[in-house]
């Protein structure tokens, strides 16, 4: 029982790092309408940033607003060079710009700080937390820790979703972006808006994801692990997000663990796919995704 | 281009009286426009041309109907106002829009409603996943920082459409065809406008909800001292609300005057009210209504 506890409990705190990821895509597919195919590359345009701050010498919370403020504006400079010019024009042309995007932030940040593998080390040890070892479960205090940043980064954004003046704007620049430019909603900063919070987003998922597997070019490749996320969860709610990855993260340790014997192990690595699998073909809008509101 | 400071030098050069020969060479003095249309033409992705030449004047604290049937461009006139076009890759080529003194038809349509012009737009286009309540908040936006005034705005719209209150909290994609229609007036007024530009608001509506919504609407523009111009294919009841008319065809406006006169024109009678005291007409006086048409326009 304590083993299938410990099973799960990894499991979902693994779950909680995908909903991170998941989180920067959700957020700019609700403003903007487009699946932002550079989120990978955001995440480590971040990391990177962060990390060869960090070597210069640069005490931590210096580098994390550094980094920050290097992101705001690399957003505004994507609504004025990317997102403005396209306006109005079909969504999967704001995708393809996307894809362009991801292949320039990753030979930008690799130009500019050396394609080198840096560690990361944000003094969380990745140890067994004591108090639980104690009763037989081992679980990494990073992985906590981890969980307890998402949280809050969670908990923040929902709050400014729904509270303030600016989140509903976002939520309805999401349902009807012409009709929210007719209430003087400006569209060009929503964009910036959104896409600096992305940034943001992309910055604590790279730290997070940059100190379990070091910062180097393969964490772009990360958002492979958000796509059976989004799936499952929705493209378009952050809800869906976390559940979703929690879901994921839990499903897939523990299929590997008591299904994987069965049939020759390494399911931990395609059980993600296969449950996104399942879900387009019966319920392709995910758990949360908006279902088209249609009245009968 | 023109730097702002000039512009506004322009239009205040030419603000005082508004006097131009309108078609059928009836002149019109208006003292205090409020909305100046001169001779816009708006063109779609660069070559489809929808109107041509729209002059309309609109004065201070008046109800103003744009008339016409289907594809008349009345939609077309409304967004080149409030300068929604780009996002449909249109844009005014030709012509000028003043707006309080001021030309808007270069300014970003969040600026346009920061200085008072707001559009309903034509099925309503409320964010069906916003409850009813903070969906009228969004109308506020603009005015986001004022939070004690926006407050008393909100019970201001409950006050006009009592029926809202009890649906505050539902999401707006579920309430019913008239409701939506009183979200996105009162999401209009929410932004305090002096200009309301109203986009069929009959359009898919029962004819007693129909009369209940115009009625409002009257009742604002008296009540909140709310200048509106009304696009409307519904012609009798627009011309009960309106002071005055224009009507639109093929992109251009053919015909306007009080509604009275309006109301009594031989052609509105026939083609837009659908009264007509001859009996059977011969082919001969539509085509002379054609050839007019033409000659106006």
């Amino acid at each position: 029982m304590l083993f299938f506890l410990e099973v799960i409990l990894s499991g979902l705190l693994a779950g909680v790092m995908y909903s991170l990821v998941a989180i920067g895509f959700v957020l700019i597919l609700k403003a903007s309408g487009v699946f932002n195919f550079a989120q990978g590359a955001m995440v480590l345009f971040a990391a990177l940033t962060f990390v060869c701050l960090l070597e210069k010498a640069i005490p931590f919370w210096a580098a994390f607003f550094i980094t920050l403020a290097v992101m705001i504006v690399l957003a505004v400079a994507i609504e004025r060079i990317v997102l403005r010019p396209l306006v109005a024009k079909p969504p999967i042309i704001l995708f393809m710009a996307t894809i362009g995007l991801a292949f320039f932030l990753e030979g930008l940040g690799q130009g500019i700080w050396g394609a080198d593998v840096h560690g990361l080390n944000i003094g969380i040890p990745d140890d067994p937390f004591e108090w639980l070892m104690n009763k037989g479960i081992l679980i990494s205090q990073f992985d906590l820790v981890a969980a307890f940043i998402a949280a809050i980064l969670v908990t923040v954004l929902v709050l400014f979703f729904h509270k303030t003046a600016t989140g509903t704007a976002l939520m309805a620049v999401s349902d009807d972006p012409e009709a929210a430019q007719s209430v003087g909603i400006s569209l060009r900063w929503i964009w910036v808006i959104t896409w600096s919070i992305s940034g943001f987003v992309a910055l604590v998922a790279g730290i997070m994801w940059g100190t379990r597997l070091g910062v180097q070019y393969s964490l772009s490749l990360i958002v492979l692990k958000a796509l059976p996320v989004l799936i499952l969860g929705g493209f378009e709610s952050i809800a869906g997000a976390i559940i979703a990855g929690l879901i994921i993260g839990a499903s897939e340790k523990l299929a590997d663990v008591y299904i994987g014997p069965y049939v020759g192990g390494g399911l931990e690595n395609f059980f993600p796919y296969f449950l996104a699998m399942v879900f387009l073909c019966f319920r392709p809008y995910g758990l949360f995704g908006r279902e088209a509101i249609e009245r009968v | 281009m023109l730097k702002r400071k000039e512009l506004r030098q322009e239009s205040v050069n030419r603000r005082i009286v508004w006097e131009k020969p309108f078609f059928l060479g009836v002149l019109i003095v208006v003292e205090k426009p409020l909305l100046i249309v001169n001779n816009i033409e708006v063109t779609y992705e660069h070559v489809i041309k929808v109107l041509k030449a729209v002059s309309l004047v609109v004065p201070e604290g008046g109800m103003v109907a744009l008339l016409g049937a289907n594809g008349a461009g009345k939609s077309t006139t409304l967004k080149a106002i409030s300068n929604l076009l780009k996002a449909e890759r249109g844009e005014v080529t030709k012509g000028t829009i003043e707006f309080d003194g001021m030309r808007i038809d270069l300014m970003d349509p969040a600026k346009v409603v920061k200085r008072g012009v707001i559009q309903i737009m034509e099925d309503r286009r409320l964010f069906e996943h916003l409850t009813v309540e903070r969906d009228l908040l969004t109308g506020a936006y603009t005015r986001r920082r004022e939070k004690a005034a926006v407050k008393q705005d909100l019970e201001m719209v409950y006050h006009y459409f009592p029926g809202l209150r009890g649906r505050r909290n539902t999401k707006t994609g579920y309430i019913s065809g008239g409701e939506k229609q009183m979200v996105a007036i009162g999401r209009a007024l929410m932004a305090r406008p002096k200009l309301m530009l109203l986009d069929e608001p009959s359009v898919g509506l029962a004819p007693l909800l129909v009369r209940e919504i115009f009625d409002i609407v009257g009742t604002l523009n008296r009540e909140q001292k709310v200048t509106i111009l009304l696009a409307e294919q519904n012609v009798a009841m627009a011309l009960q609300i309106a002071g005055y008319g224009f009507v639109m065809e093929n992109g251009r406006v053919v015909l306007d005057g009080d509604s009275q006169t309006l109301k009594d024109n031989e052609d509105i009678k026939e083609f837009y009210l659908g009264l007509t005291d001859i009996g059977k007409k011969s082919y001969r006086d539509v085509k002379r209504y054609k050839r007019r048409k033409r000659w106006v326009a």
